[in-house]
């Protein structure tokens, strides 16, 4: 199959080791991976800041790259999210019923859904000797819902010691926009987040999504914690000595 | 609005959210106490809607029936007028808080009573009532535990359902021994033994009360009937007890006929405090001879409900049932408590409540809409399905534009429209991604960025930022894949 890469614009510049992974990982599956060109951001951003205007022009921009009707597959719940859950409103909000048939128009997946409804697959081969517990983001959890996917996922790669994290569905505190404007209560939400990942013991805190994990792999960094961030993208590329 | 009235007070102006919020982070038994009472909220909440077969059905029902009351609000006011005078009572039309402030204390004017026994009413908060009474030298004796403890100690409420979330059993005690020495609690002060004492100290007053002021949780049209729903009895005590009743509800509280109450008394206990049914479900009509009160006015508040009501996304809001359970899971309330909200409506519904009914003009409500992650758990737990993220979207939406009319923009304006500018076209994104990433590469040491410039400062004041890998997936997919 050939597959659109959405890349957020996020872990493009951040965290670019999340396309590569995906590239890899469905590549090895035995798919076709395209990137087009023409993607930026998808307004979530502006849109969830409030700035409804100019979130209606990104979004224009967004379904206008990824026009060429393959399947769209985004390694971010909260872009994923954003294109499926907001840009009808946005088109609403902009009065503009073409962008409405647009964003209709795009069959977009977020990367467990991909795997897990469209390929079929659970087992990718994926081979991770760590300790790692799963941060069921909001936008995921919410917004999607994409249930347990990711754990199943996460439970068929060898080696791996999966743990569970306490409290796992309260937000980590970043919220876009929330983390600058009320910084304080946001800090205060990730400090009980990662006391939670630090209970678990694992040196290894995944998610599938890359703001989540900037925020609470920014505190973790901040304490010297010894515990790291990954994308379940980058776990799921991981295939170890062959 | 909130303007003064006669008597009444101009409220102190109200600081930002994340200013307000820093004292209530700092104060650590404010933290554990909302962390207890939160934590256990949600428990038994969570286990009442668990044990409820249809609870997806009745929410649906819930959101259906308000929904229906909303949209046809014009006629069901009118029914509830017809029926309310009919049964003996009389409706007063209150435009604004100056407006009602005027209505209730000219009724008590004229009664000539000088003190009133009041249940806790979130509109008669929301009208600056106890201060207006005060003014023209009525002592109000607030009844509901919690509303006297706050009372007593000069507080601000923090919480829709017990006001006093703030304040522990001890500082509670040590307030009630204060206030109400005659009624004698013991030092040592277990709750059975506060709630005696209070008794003690209420009943007394209920008993010479000549006027009660009460809220309402429902106003059923079709009956003229006032529903209300409450733990201690204080409430009931009130519409018995004293010769003039007057109810204070906003206009919002109308439900179209008295069978929706079956759907809404199974919601509301459940989703505000885990039981099934409320210890005291009282529902009373006009006036009956020989029983209860003489006369009985009912206040009818609009203070911004209709303009609210005019906005398809925002009118939602006006659903709530007022229950609290999107405080109880909020994970921002559960960290700062009610009052960073402001001094009515707290938690995430006062997040997109205040907004509509104030306008958001001041900065003050205007940051109330941003007071979330968006996170959605109070969307989950919301018993008449209000979408509360979608509604928080949609007011940041207001706040930008209405600051778009201001002549000279704000940093974070100045910001946004620039980045929205440059993402809009992929070369000027592709440009603009390499030089932040040499830019971010230059601030950063062993791998990390530990202090930001200008508005980002804040996320580096606790957290640090990767470096940016000095190629990005765009450049990393353009040398290997073209």
């Amino acid at each position: 199959m050939r597959v659109a890469l959405s890349v957020a614009c996020f872990d493009d510049a951040l965290f670019p080791g999340t396309g590569r992974a995906v590239t890899a990982l469905l590549e090895r599956l035995g798919h076709e991976v395209t990137f087009p060109p023409g993607q930026t951001c998808c307004g979530q951003i502006h849109w969830t800041s409030g700035y409804h205007r100019e979130a209606a022009d990104l979004a224009r921009a967004y379904t206008a790259a990824f026009a060429g009707g393959d399947v769209v597959v985004a390694p971010s719940a909260s872009c994923a999210a954003a294109v499926r859950d907001a840009h009808p409103k946005i088109a609403r909000a902009a009065r503009d019923p073409g962008l409405a048939r647009a964003a209709e128009g795009l069959a977009v997946y977020e990367l467990t859904e991909f795997l897990v409804d469209v390929l079929g697959v659970v087992d990718v081969g994926a081979y991770f000797p760590h300790r790692v517990t799963y941060h069921p983001s909001c936008q995921s959890l919410r917004t999607l819902g994409i249930g347990d996917r990711p754990l199943r996922l996460l439970r068929a790669v060898k080696g791996i010691d999966l743990v569970e994290l306490p409290a796992a569905q309260e937000c980590c505190g970043f919220g876009g926009a929330f983390a600058m404007k009320n910084a304080d209560v946001s800090v205060a939400m990730v400090a009980d987040k990662i006391r939670h990942v630090r209970e678990t013991g694992a040196d290894v805190v995944c998610a599938v999504d890359g703001s989540c994990l900037a925020h609470i792999g920014g505190a973790l960094s901040r304490l010297r914690s010894g515990v790291r961030t990954m994308h379940l993208a980058e776990i799921l590329a991981e295939t170890g000595p062959s | 609005m909130t303007g003064p009235a006669p008597g009444g007070p101009v409220p102190p102006p109200m600081p930002k959210f994340a200013a307000a919020a820093r004292p209530a982070l700092a104060d650590t038994g404010l933290r554990r106490t909302l962390r207890g009472a939160t934590a256990t909220l949600r428990e038994r909440t969570a286990a009442a809607a668990a044990e409820t077969a249809d609870w997806e059905d009745l929410r649906e029902a819930g959101r259906a029936v308000g929904e229906g009351a909303l949209l046809g609000l014009d006629t069901h006011l009118e029914e509830l007028e017809r029926a309310v005078t009919e049964a003996g009572g009389t409706v007063h039309w209150a435009v604004d808080a100056a407006d009602a402030r005027r209505v209730v204390t000219g009724l008590v004017r004229e009664t000539g009573a000088t003190e009133v026994v009041k249940s806790a009413s979130l509109a008669t908060r929301e009208i600056g009532l106890n201060d207006a009474l005060a003014g023209m030298g009525v002592t109000v004796r607030d009844t509901a535990l919690a509303d006297m403890a706050v009372q007593f100690a000069g507080d601000e409420p923090s919480h829709l359902l017990s006001a006093a979330a703030h304040r522990d059993r001890a500082q509670i005690g040590e307030l009630f021994r204060r206030e109400m020495p005659a009624a004698g609690p013991d030092p040592a002060g277990d709750p059975e033994d506060l709630a005696a004492a209070a008794r003690a100290h209420l009943r007394e007053r209920f008993l010479r009360a000549q006027v009660a002021i009460t809220g309402a949780n429902f106003l059923v049209a079709e009956t003229g009937t006032v529903v209300v729903v409450e733990s201690e009895g204080n409430a009931r005590m009130c519409l018995t007890l004293p010769e003039t009743l007057i109810c204070v509800a906003g206009i919002d509280k109308v439900v179209p006929a008295w069978d929706d109450m079956e759907v809404f008394l199974q919601l509301l206990p459940r989703s505000s405090t885990g039981d099934r049914m409320t210890p005291y479900v009282s529902s009373w009509t006009g006036v009956t001879p020989g029983d209860g009160p003489r006369a009985f006015h009912l206040v009818l508040l609009d203070n911004g409900r209709t303009r609210a009501l005019a906005d398809e996304i925002g009118r939602a809001a006006l659903r709530c049932i007022g229950c609290s359970a999107c405080l109880n899971v909020c994970p921002v309330y559960e960290r700062t408590g009610g009052q960073p909200y402001g001094p009515v409506h707290p938690g995430p519904i006062g997040a997109i409540l205040t907004p509509q009914l104030r306008g958001v003009e001041s900065a003050a409500v205007a940051s109330l809409p941003y007071a979330s992650t968006l996170c959605g758990a109070c969307a989950d737990v919301c018993p008449v399905k209000i979408d509360i993220p979608d509604v928080l979207v949609h007011l940041r939406g207001a706040v930008v534009e209405s600051r778009r009319r201001r002549p000279v923009p704000t940093p974070e304006m100045a910001l946004m429209r620039g980045l929205a500018w440059t993402m809009a076209d992929p070369r000027r994104h592709e440009t603009a991604l390499r030089r932040g990433v040499r830019w971010a590469r230059l601030l950063s040491r062993g791998g990390r960025i530990r202090r930001l410039p200008g508005l980002l400062g804040m996320w580096t004041e606790a957290r640090d930022l990767p470096a940016p890998p000095a190629e990005s997936f765009r450049a990393w997919w353009n040398r290997t894949r073209r």
